[in-house]
């Protein structure tokens, strides 16, 4: 149909014809010299500007002193009186953003423009002239502005007030002045007038609450009538609630009838964001719910993709924390699997999986299979993730769940996709002994046919450390050992050491695994030799007991317990050096900044205090960075350790934060600080801490930091030892005290001379939590059994007017510090009793079991049963004691 | 910033095998040329195997919502935020789509609109302003970007009926007339 026209070239024969071909820059910035001619050709001037606008859009770059060339020929065009061309001129200022010192020009004529009687020169010189307007030109033309909010010509009257909008977040001293000819503008019959009034009004007092509100209880009355501004009240409304949530006692929120009104409302766009805003009400109840359910629902059987897409997407996020509410929805959702709209389908599936039950989960899945071969990676993701929430949600489905993992394991996909997979699988492995079999298998016959090394060799380095503790290890040889002889060199030798591991922990295959790695010597890659080697030696003096053996434990499941970044210096350094490289040099302290980089601070990225050590979990860091200071050495196992607990506001100049490790017979508290100026370097850097009057503490050692770098997080531990049994608590004062020096940041030299100085941190305490860890339990009933009732204690207790049950629960968790087992942490919604089942392991390995039955009355009285069984008598009643004092 | 008010990322109108027809960002999200083309080259290819034809579609990926709609080798399609409302993004989207069916006289194709590219832009230019949806009524719309042929009509009525369209319509009913009146 595209007939070339006037294009008799034979090469441009099957390129489409566009009357921009061959267009080029050079040439149209010549054209647009038609612009100064005396007389002007409005028609032609509007083609050549409908040009420069084509290269703007195609991404063309205009030099500064093009862009200011074709701006100021532009601004000779306001002398014509044809509106086409004034229209362009109009866009192509916008376009071409001028600096302030051009902006002059053009003011006049701009002004002269928004004063003009056609309305269309009014509203659009007002948009252009306050996109490119400063502070001092607009309070000359803020009275024409005004004039223009309540200009009876509604284009005019939404160009002000959208202006408005945008010079708030500049100029807001000048545009507050408004809000009486705004308010009047709300008031307008153009619906997008009212909208965009509304909009304004409501940015100018965003800050003044009880304005807010007042302005929100007037218009919900009703004398608003264009949809947009009725998603904006509910928006606003939704926020007044929000704001206004103290007074719970009532149960009522005002408001919410205004909102329920709006499900009804004619037009789906208010009816979703009605919906949304009800869903989203914090600790929404099910009769607040339903309703917006019942909209939703509607909605998902909607002709229009994008009606079902919003739909389903707002009861996927309900499903996340009331999945009770959309099971109500299922059937319709489980129709949207097969919505020809892939996006709908996916959240349509997850959100199946987050409200189903065990029983449905079988049908679910076959309908999931069929699904999946006809989706992208992206959603496939999606669902996986799911799945793996789903399966540890419901641990007895281990099996159907894992079976559809190993099955789509085997089908085509993309790296992202199956690395996803894997994760969960591993995940699963981690946290549901009973599925670890099963897992293992399908790792080892996903390693059979995989074409990612890196997933290879990950799953090759989780089975050597999985595989030698399951009850028949030696079934994975096989499918090691073919790693060995058809893999690449990089597979091959994470197979190596995978072997390695085998042999070192089961000692009946030791003499198979020695077989294999002899084979292994005659590799063609050097590294499979070298690893081949040396695990064959260091086998070699396992099994010989004592010291060695606990060394080659050591280096082959420990990770590497030097940070990267320290040991690559450290080798750097070595290079020129004479003497042989000793790891035990390099530093284990995770201070990024050694002393040769010095001068060059604040260049390397924050490294996250411990996470460089690799991937291992936090617990296992702080372990490995614990036990590299020497003083630390004699404390024994470390226990647990405290989730990081900030001591200072987040924009203060030290930002130091705290981590409770919990020993035997001591705690240490490792300061995690970090110098946020850069101007500053600190030096010995040390935390002073008092323990007030709590005798049971006594402080034995403590490690300072030389000195603090920017933006180099580094940390300070100080040790105290328990002289009182095993739990002892109580609050710490604590002052950081330092020497600071100014530095040059351009030059990064600092000053000869330092400054003493002490800077104040919160307080710490540390409370019976720290001595429990909490530990999950698949079948709390079972356990509960077995401990048997010897020690076992049970009490009552008043935990006086609470909220709701759900908050004196997770109170008492929290009191306790143990994890919650079986879900039990969940309480529905209006439960007026709650059974809560808590399993953890207190200090000295002694195991806790905790079954918590709660009551609630009509005046929110909180009652509590406790029951503890426990290994030991003592700690049963330290349980209650730890209850009875909080 | 404006956290509560709807806003519109950038509108799309691309060609049938992805390249630029005319594109309007208003967010700071795409910094550089090269992100820009980017951004649509994964919008394309996300979208491109589906059929937007008679229903706007809609699309989720990396944290945005797209809606889209295509006709003949002319693509559509409206940006918005994650927490945005999908259906004002439709709205927007099926303003600038009818409006454009008005200024091209419903012959809606890459050529014609290359050839219109001043109305296409005015027309973006009227719908959307910074981000802030400035009109959605596509008559309205199409009204404002063509009622510059007819100078000194202000109110919106006459500028709707000024529309091209409709003028035509007028033509070819006046000479049917005197087409009868020979017969």
């Amino acid at each position: 149909m595209a007939q070339p026209l006037g294009k008799k070239d034979d090469d441009q024969e099957d390129e489409e014809y566009s009357p921009f071909l061959g267009i080029e820059k050079g040439a149209v910035l010549q054209e647009a010299r038609v612009f100064n001619d005396p007389q002007l050709d409005a028609r032609r001037c509007s083609q050549v500007i409908t040009k420069l606008l084509y290269l703007l859009n195609q991404g063309e770059n205009f030099t500064k002193v093009e862009a200011t060339e074709v701006f100021f020929s532009v601004t000779k065009l306001f002398q014509s009186k044809d509106t086409v061309l004034r229209r362009m001129v109009y866009l192509i200022i916008k376009e071409l953003s001028p600096s302030a010192d051009e902006v002059i020009i053009v003011t006049s004529s701009l002004m002269k423009d928004m004063n003009s009687k056609t309305d269309m020169y009014r509203a659009n010189a007002i948009r252009v002239l306050c996109r490119i307007i400063d502070g001092t030109l607009l309070t000359q033309i803020e009275r024409y502005l005004k004039q223009a909010i309540v200009d009876k010509n509604p284009v005019v009257a939404s160009a002000a007030l959208v202006s408005g909008i945008h010079l708030l977040q500049t100029n807001p001293e000048i545009v507050k002045r408004w809000s009486n000819e705004v308010q009047e503008a709300i008031q307008s019959r153009a619906a997008l007038v009212q909208f965009h009034a509304l909009a304004l009004l409501h940015q100018i007092r965003q800050n003044d609450r009880l304005a807010v509100s007042k302005l929100v209880a007037s218009l919900t009355k009703g004398s608003v009538r264009s949809p947009l501004a009725q998603c904006l009240l509910i928006r606003y409304t939704s926020q007044v609630i929000r704001d206004s949530s103290t007074n719970i006692q009532t149960g009522e929120r005002p408001l919410s009838d205004y909102l329920e009104t709006c499900l009804r409302h004619k037009t789906d766009m208010v009816t979703i964001e009605a919906a949304r805003a009800i869903t989203e009400f914090s600790g929404v109840t099910s009769r607040e719910l339903n309703p917006a359910i019942t909209a939703l629902q509607l909605f998902l059987s909607s002709s229009k993709p994008v009606v079902r897409f919003a739909a389903v997407r707002t009861l996927n996020k309900v499903a996340m924390t009331h999945p009770l509410a959309v099971t109500n929805c299922n059937i319709d959702m489980e129709s949207l699997i097969s919505d020809q709209n892939r996006s709908i389908a996916t959240l349509a599936i997850t959100t199946l999986l987050k409200t189903g039950n065990e029983s449905s989960i079988d049908r679910l899945m076959k309908q999931i299979s069929n699904f999946m071969s006809d989706i992208a990676d992206e959603f496939k993701i999606v669902v996986v993730e799911a799945i793996r929430s789903l399966c540890l949600k419901f641990p007895l489905k281990h099996r159907s769940l894992m079976n559809f993992l190993s099955n789509i394991l085997r089908e085509e996909g993309g790296f992202e996709y199956k690395k996803a997979i894997i994760d969960s699988i591993v995940t699963l492995i981690r946290d549901i002994p009973e599925a670890k079999e099963t897992g293992l298998f399908h790792l080892c016959e996903f390693i059979e046919d995989c074409e990612f090394t890196y997933l290879s060799t990950q799953v090759l380095h989780f089975l050597g450390n999985e595989g030698p503790k399951s009850s028949e290890p030696s079934k994975y040889i096989r499918y090691i050992y073919n790693r060995v002889i058809l893999e690449n060199a990089t597979v091959r030798a994470a197979a190596v050491s995978t072997l390695a591991k085998f042999g070192s922990m089961v000692e009946s295959l030791k003499p198979r695994i020695f077989v294999l790695l002899r084979r292994c010597l005659f590799d063609s890659d050097d590294e499979v030799r070298d690893r081949a080697t040396l695990y064959l030696n260091t086998l070699e003096w396992n099994g010989s007991g004592g010291e060695t053996d606990k060394g080659v434990k050591e280096f082959l499941f420990g990770a590497l317990d030097v940070p990267l970044v320290n040991l690559e210096a450290s080798l750097q350094n070595y290079e020129s050096s004479e003497e042989p490289f000793d790891i035990s040099t390099v530093t284990k302290e995770v201070k990024s900044q050694s002393l040769t980089e010095k001068k060059v601070p604040g260049k390397k990225p924050p490294t996250l205090g411990l996470s460089a050590n690799g991937p291992t979990s936090p617990f296992r860091a702080y372990e490995n960075l614990l036990s590299s200071i020497p003083e630390f050495n004699n404390f024994g196992q470390l226990f647990k350790s405290s989730a990081p607990i900030e001591l200072t506001d987040a924009e203060t100049e030290y930002a130091v934060n705290v981590v409770k490790h919990i020993y035997n017979g001591h705690v240490v508290f490792q300061y995690n600080c970090t110098n946020t100026v850069p101007e500053l370097l600190l030096e010995n850097v040390t935390v002073m801490v008092d323990n007030f009057d709590v005798e049971e503490f006594e402080e034995v050692a403590s490690k300072s930091l030389k000195a603090l770098p920017y933006d180099s997080p580094a940390q300070i531990f100080v040790a105290f030892k328990k002289s009182d049994g095993l739990l002892a608590t109580g609050k710490f004062s604590n002052t950081l005290n330092f020497i600071y020096k100014e530095v040059d940041t351009t030059t990064g030299e600092a000053e000869e001379e330092g400054i003493e100085d002490q800077y104040e941190l919160e307080d710490l305490e540390v409370v019976p939590a720290d001595y429990m860890l909490g530990v999950s339990l698949l079948n709390f009933k079972n356990s509960w059994e077995s401990m048997g009732p010897d020690f076992e204690r049970i009490d009552e207790y008043g935990l006086g007017v609470r909220e709701s049950l759900a908050v004196a629960v997770s109170a008492v968790i929290d009191i306790l510090g143990m994890k919650p087992c079986e879900g039990t942490e969940v309480v529905p919604n209006n439960a007026r009793s709650h059974t809560c089942l808590l399993s953890g392991v207190f200090l000295g390995d002694v195991k806790v079991l905790v079954r918590l039955s709660f009551g609630i009355d009509g005046p929110k009285q909180v009652a509590m049963k406790l029951a503890v069984r426990s290994e030991d008598a003592a700690i049963s009643d330290k349980i209650h004691e730890i209850v009875a004092n909080s | 910033m404006q956290e509560s008010c709807p806003s519109v990322k950038n509108i799309l109108l691309l060609d049938s095998e992805g390249r630029r027809v005319a594109v309007k960002y208003y967010a700071d999200d795409w910094p550089t040329h090269a992100a820009k083309l980017a951004f649509e080259k994964s919008v394309f290819t996300k979208t491109q195997k589906t059929n937007a034809r008679t229903e706007a579609e809609i699309t989720m990926f990396d944290g945005y919502i797209i809606v889209y709609k295509f006709v003949q080798d002319l693509h559509f399609f409206i940006t918005g935020g994650d927490n945005e409302n999908e259906l004002i993004l439709a709205t927007v989207l099926q303003g600038i789509f009818d409006a454009v069916g008005l200024i091209l006289r419903n012959n809606v194709e890459k050529r014609a609109a290359l050839e219109n590219l001043d109305l296409i832009l005015l027309c973006l230019d009227e719908i959307v302003d910074g981000g802030i949806i400035l009109e959605t009524e596509s008559s309205v719309i199409a009204g404002k970007t063509a009622s510059d042929c007819m100078d000194g009509m202000s109110s919106l009525s006459e500028q709707v009926i000024s529309l091209t369209l409709a003028k035509l319509y007028i033509l070819k009913y006046f000479y049917r007339n005197k087409y009868n009146k020979y017969i």
